[in-house]
């Protein structure tokens, strides 16, 4: 059943610049991955290859559940998800947005609503289902960005510095959301962050990219 | 000064009177311009959002074409049409020529570059993020680009008030192919060119002051739809 994946070489550079280089790394069992790194080390390019949403120069992703390599299709893209740091919400209602996961997927009507809700007031946010999600506070609106992806229960979640701009309080609030999940055991979690004692706080395995390749930090 | 004030009260004397000459010029401008926004949404928005999600060759090139015509000068469009539709023309055979569809056309060939090339612009600028957001939500490529379409909202809605603004004030094309026939061809802005010509002021004043009125709401429209886009980020 658990969706597991692994880098095999990727190779990334941008205009010339190397960010990873025959970079390998097996991600195989359920918990919290914390990678670390100061500002441009590759941290958010190795997200975005393994999330799918960016091709790798050389190399590749491969996922496999069950022992069985997964092709990379639609069906494998709507089990996992990817939160970016900035915002990316629509110029609609923050329950619009939280639904969206589901309507692309044809789910409609009132499951849609009992999940939605359900989802909002599990980051705290459902009294503000009604309201232009635009109109949010910066903080707000990271945990209405961390509310879509969990929407749709992905099975990896990767969370790109998903604290890097907002305050203490919702930054507890984003932190105390990772750690139910890791309670909960609901999904492989994958966070980039450069706050070290945050990464002490919620990591099962701390990775650090070295010399373009992602390791494990001692 | 006091005629041209004596022909402002004669004026809102007509229009208060709703006159039936008057009303039925200013319906036929309403009818051809609308019909002409229509027609030319109809392959505009298309066109535009063709022109922002694929990559062919000749876009660029396309797209420099659509950024021209949108300066497209009426009088020309309407000398090509009247060439086009005339007895001798290729299309001479369906006897479009002074008629309000021969007026339709020409609008529409006015209206279209806007509303295509503005609505492009509208979708090309919608912040890259908001894509790469639904693929990670799990769009089909299909639902990516209607997400993406539905953000430009605003963007293509102003694109179509623009156009409709442009046709409602335009004289030159549909004054050539449409003839400004009474009852039948003339519309609010061939006849204020018409009865300005002829000394007629009172008419001519009505329908300037009930174009300008229109062209007030279409603008105010324009603002709000502008402003609500905006606002929405900012409140």
């Amino acid at each position: 059943m658990s969706l597991t994946f692994a880098a095999f070489n990727i190779s990334k550079s941008y205009n010339g610049s190397q960010v990873l280089k025959e970079c390998s790394f097996s991600f195989d069992g359920s918990g919290v991955y914390v990678l670390t790194g100061p500002n441009g080390s590759g941290k958010s390019t190795f997200l975005r290859i393994c999330a799918l949403i960016e091709p790798p120069d050389e190399g590749e992703i491969l996922f496999s559940s069950q022992g069985k390599t997964i092709e990379k299709d639609l069906r494998l893209r709507r089990r996992i998800t990817l939160v970016f740091p900035r915002s990316g919400v629509f110029n609609t209602t923050a329950f619009r947005n939280v639904a969206y996961g589901l309507t692309v997927r044809g789910i409609r009507g009132v499951q849609v609503i009992g999940k939605v809700h359900e989802a909002l007031d599990f980051v705290g946010l459902d009294h503000k289902s009604d309201q232009n999600a635009l109109t949010l506070s910066s903080g707000e609106i990271q945990r209405l960005n961390i509310t879509r992806a969990l929407v749709i229960k992905p099975e990896i979640l990767f969370l790109d510095e998903p604290t890097a701009s907002v305050d203490e309080a919702n930054t507890e609030i984003i932190e105390n959301i990772v750690m139910k999940l890791k309670k909960e055991h609901r999904a492989t979690v994958v966070i980039t962050t450069h706050d070290k004692e945050q990464a002490i706080r919620l990591a099962d395995r701390k990775l650090i990219i070295k010399n373009w390749k992602v390791v494990e930090d001692e | 000064m006091s005629s041209i004030l004596g022909s402002f009260t004669r004026a809102l004397f007509l229009i208060l009177n709703l006159d039936k000459e008057l009303f039925g010029i200013i319906f036929l401008s309403i009818w051809v311009s609308g019909a002409a926004l229509l027609f030319a949404s109809f392959i505009g928005l298309p066109l535009g959002a063709l022109l922002a999600f694929r990559k062919f060759p000749l876009r660029g090139l396309i797209i420099s074409f659509l950024n021209t015509f949108m300066g497209l000068p009426p009088v020309v469009v309407g000398l090509f049409l009247y060439l086009l539709l005339s007895r001798s023309g290729p299309f001479g055979f369906m006897s479009l020529l002074y008629t309000p569809s021969a007026m339709i056309i020409a609008q529409s060939i006015l209206a279209f570059p806007i509303v295509s090339s503005l609505s492009h612009s509208a979708i090309v600028s919608v912040d890259p993020i908001i894509k790469q957001t639904a693929m990670t939500l799990g769009a089909t490529r299909y639902q990516v680009s209607l997400t993406v379409i539905k953000e430009a909202r605003y963007g293509i809605m102003s694109a179509i008030m623009t156009a409709l603004g442009r046709v409602m004030a335009e004289v030159g094309a549909i004054l050539i192919v449409g003839g400004n026939i009474a009852g039948f061809t003339r519309v609010m802005t061939t006849t204020i060119a018409l009865e300005t010509d002829k000394g007629n002021f009172e008419l001519a004043l009505a329908l300037g002051i009930i174009l300008l009125s229109i062209s007030l709401t279409i603008n105010s429209v324009v603002l709000f739809v502008q402003k609500k886009g905006i606002g929405g980020a900012k409140r």
